[in-house]
């Protein structure tokens, strides 16, 4: 870690530097590269020592002197008896801002680490359990309809709630797309006094309770206008959930379009429409999927909107404008939540996990691929196009 | 007085008035902006429309009750006597203790991110703050319930041991497993899983807006890293922290899925986080929904209903607290 460090640390000692006198001729002859880097033999042995002396201390206190016990216990206090020891290392060496830049440089890094490894490790918990049942065929080719609840996992899937999930999704992204870019272009391109209490409420839109959304369609849709639950119902939740988020992450991107081609369009003399639909919109455009795939793999994972408005079935239902759908999220919370009788039930629930991660992921990797690109930024097809067409002219 | 005018110079009588500049805007321009500004308007017409129709669902369980739907703390819709006087503020409780260990570490994260990272690792980061914060809730609801709610029994015990002066750790059950299980503190660390990345994601954001010229004039006057971002990066992103921190509660008090799998739902208020029990609006709603008759609906859309309200308080003040932060930093289209 922290090998390209681009500012000079406080003290010299730590720092070698291989710079010759400047006044001298050798000098400007090699141009010799100024190489600065924090990881010195003092440091990592400060690092490493304070790590293990702390492990060695908090063992003795925490098993042998004080009546504590727990392992989660044992590490939150080695990690405060390791800072500490750390911060009187360090002290011993150097002076006292160079003490407090070392022992943040330390706290941060190890926060970011244990964040990284939270995220990694649920998935990868969950994956392991959902291995034992999305190894049998069965789980991605038949639905729950043969299933009993004593059946072994060879027998009985979740491609039902895939195919829920997929419909779904198709249909919320459908209804959420138009009108959530139609919103980021007016709050980015329009503006004037409405902008900014709408964009307030966007963003207040994206943290709202998920199950809101669920009992707003069924309090409108099933209640009052007489619709079954359905998988319509259920998508129509989804794009209330949805439809923030794509405005919010849109806005960002297409504000992040140079003025200049915005100018140059107006100085050729075409109008604000032809503006935003020819340029702005056009060089927007890898930001704009990141930003709806983005929305779709928040969707998708969206359980408390189902819940309430789907319906659970065990069957096929490839017809979301008729009787329950079930969907991914809510298969899992069926098997492990309502209906968790037996550990093969409870295995079955993390297989729909593992089903969902993967067509989470699936979606993650087509946004970063689409939004590699920053706004402008020409993709591998389009440089070869230009290339082209140079050549022919 | 440095300028001197030359002698020989007339005064100006005219008073000078910036002309007034009126651009006439093309029909075309004015019926592209009029479908934008409607798709704006449709935002506002959605929120209303959530109100309105909680609010007509509602009322029968609300006339039913009147305001004692707020002083009822037991949930037995036959006889009237529901409300939501323990359910409500244990949930708040449970958002409470997952924004206190959210927010640290998610603003710790942020300054990793965007402070101390090697610029080679930080484009991969950011994508995984953004994976974080689209792994779905019943991933999460799994891994609580399945790996960290027996773990972090032995954790609870020991808090309930050695920090009892807390008056949230004190711990009046009988010292056996089963007492810690399905408490609120476990809903809190699992909620809080979820609200860091929102937390981090935000902050990270505001943190890297923070003016280069100002950090370089830290580093020019001998200032450390840690001093820099100590005077620099966080009183420039104060405001950006508080608005995530708020629009984290906003997220915690609507969490639904990961809160129903891990409470064992009760209706007495209990401020001890490590006692079995807990519960909140959210949680009733998914585990009432499926079995409800038609007057249970109308009893959790009206909890429905103080929970949007509420969410919408706080978002929306963490929204103009952000935004606010915001606007001074770039260049805004208004």
């Amino acid at each position: 870690m922290l090998t390209h460090d681009p500012q000079p640390s406080a003290t010299a000692e730590d720092v070698p530097r291989k710079i010759a006198s400047p006044d001298s001729a050798a000098y400007l002859a090699t141009e010799a590269k100024v190489h600065i880097s924090q990881v010195t033999p003092e440091g990592a042995a400060t690092l490493a020592g304070s790590a293990f002396g702390a492990l060695g201390l908090v063992w003795v206190l925490y098993e042998r002197v004080l009546p504590f016990s727990g392992v989660l216990g044992f590490w939150l206090m080695w990690y405060a008896v390791f800072l500490l020891m750390y911060a009187a290392m360090a002290r011993m060496q150097w002076d006292a801002r160079e003490v407090s830049h070392k022992v943040a440089l330390v706290a941060f890094t190890t926060g970011g680490v244990l964040a990284v490894t939270i995220v990694l490790g649920q998935v990868l918990f969950v994956v392991a359990r959902g291995l034992q049942d999305a190894l049998h065929v069965a789980m991605w080719t038949q639905s729950m309809a043969f299933a009993s609840p004593l059946s072994p996992l060879s027998v009985g899937g979740v491609l039902h709630a895939i195919v829920g999930t997929l419909e779904q999704i198709g249909l919320g992204t459908l209804f959420s797309v138009p009108l959530g870019l139609l919103a980021a272009t007016f709050l980015a391109e329009v503006g004037g006094k409405l902008a900014r209490p709408t964009r307030t409420i966007v963003e207040a839109m994206t943290a709202l309770p998920d199950v809101i959304a669920g009992l707003f369609v069924y309090a409108l849709f099933i209640l009052t206008l007489g619709m079954q639950k359905s998988g319509l119902a259920a998508s129509l939740a989804l794009a209330i959930t949805m439809m923030p988020i794509v405005a919010r992450a849109s806005e960002v991107v297409i504000r992040l379009v140079p003025g200049t081609l915005r100018e140059a369009s107006y100085a050729l003399g075409s109008s604000q429409w032809r503006t935003v639909l020819n340029v702005v919109l056009p060089t927007a455009r890898a930001g704009l999927a990141t930003a709806v795939v983005l929305a779709m793999a928040r969707g998708i994972g969206e359980t408390a909107p189902v819940l309430v408005v789907s319906g659970v079935t065990k069957e096929f239902n490839f017809n979301p404008l008729s009787g329950p759908q079930v969907s991914l999220p809510l298969y899992i919370w069926e098997y492990a939540h309502i209906e968790a009788v037996n550990a093969t039930i409870v295995t079955r629930a993390f297989g729909g996990a593992v089903a969902l991660i993967v067509v989470v992921l699936l979606l993650f990797a087509l946004a970063r691929r689409l939004g590699g690109a920053a706004p402008g930024e020409l993709t591998r097809r389009q440089r070869r196009r230009l290339a082209r067409h140079g050549a022919r002219a | 007085m440095a300028v001197a005018l030359t002698p020989g110079q007339p005064p100006a009588t005219t008073e000078d008035k910036p002309r007034v500049i009126v651009a006439p805007v093309a029909f075309g321009d004015k019926v592209f902006r009029g479908i934008l500004r409607s798709a704006g308007l449709a935002v506002f017409l959605i929120t209303g429309l959530i109100l309105v129709f909680l609010i007509f669902r509602a009322a029968t369980a609300l006339r039913a009750m009147g305001f004692g739907f707020f002083t009822t703390s037991t949930w037995f819709i036959s006889t009237n006597q529901f409300g939501i006087a323990a359910i409500l503020p244990l949930g708040i409780i449970a958002a409470l203790f997952a924004l206190v260990i959210a927010v640290p570490v998610g603003i710790a994260t942020a300054v990793f991110i965007s402070e101390y990272a090697p610029p080679r690792l930080r484009r991969a980061l950011i994508a995984l703050m953004d994976l974080m914060a689209a792994v779905p809730s019943i991933i999460v609801a799994l891994f609580a319930v399945f790996f960290l709610m027996p773990r972090i029994l032995g954790f609870d015990a020991w808090l309930s041991h050695h920090m009892a002066f807390i008056p949230f750790f004190r711990f009046r059950l009988p010292n056996y497993g089963s007492y810690y299980a399905n408490a609120t503190f476990i809903a809190a660390v699992a909620v809080s899983l979820l609200v860091i990345p929102i937390v981090a994601s935000l902050s990270r954001q505001v943190f890297s807006q923070a003016p280069q010229g100002e950090r370089e004039a830290a580093y020019a006057l001998g200032s450390t890293r840690w001093g820099m971002i100590r005077t620099v990066v966080l009183p420039y992103g104060r405001s950006g922290m508080i608005g995530a921190s708020m629009l984290g509660l906003g997220r915690a008090l609507g969490e639904t899925i990961v809160m129903s799998f891990i409470l064992n739902p009760s209706f007495v208020f209990n401020y001890h986080v490590l006692e079995s029990g807990g519960n909140s609006i959210t949680v009733m709603i998914a585990n009432h929904f499926f079995v409800a008759g038609a007057k249970e609906i109308s009893a959790l859309m009206a909890g429905g209903l103080v929970l949007f309200v509420m969410t919408l308080i706080v978002n929306t003040f963490a929204a103009m607290i952000i935004n606010r932060s915001r606007s001074g930093a770039t260049a805004s289209a208004d």
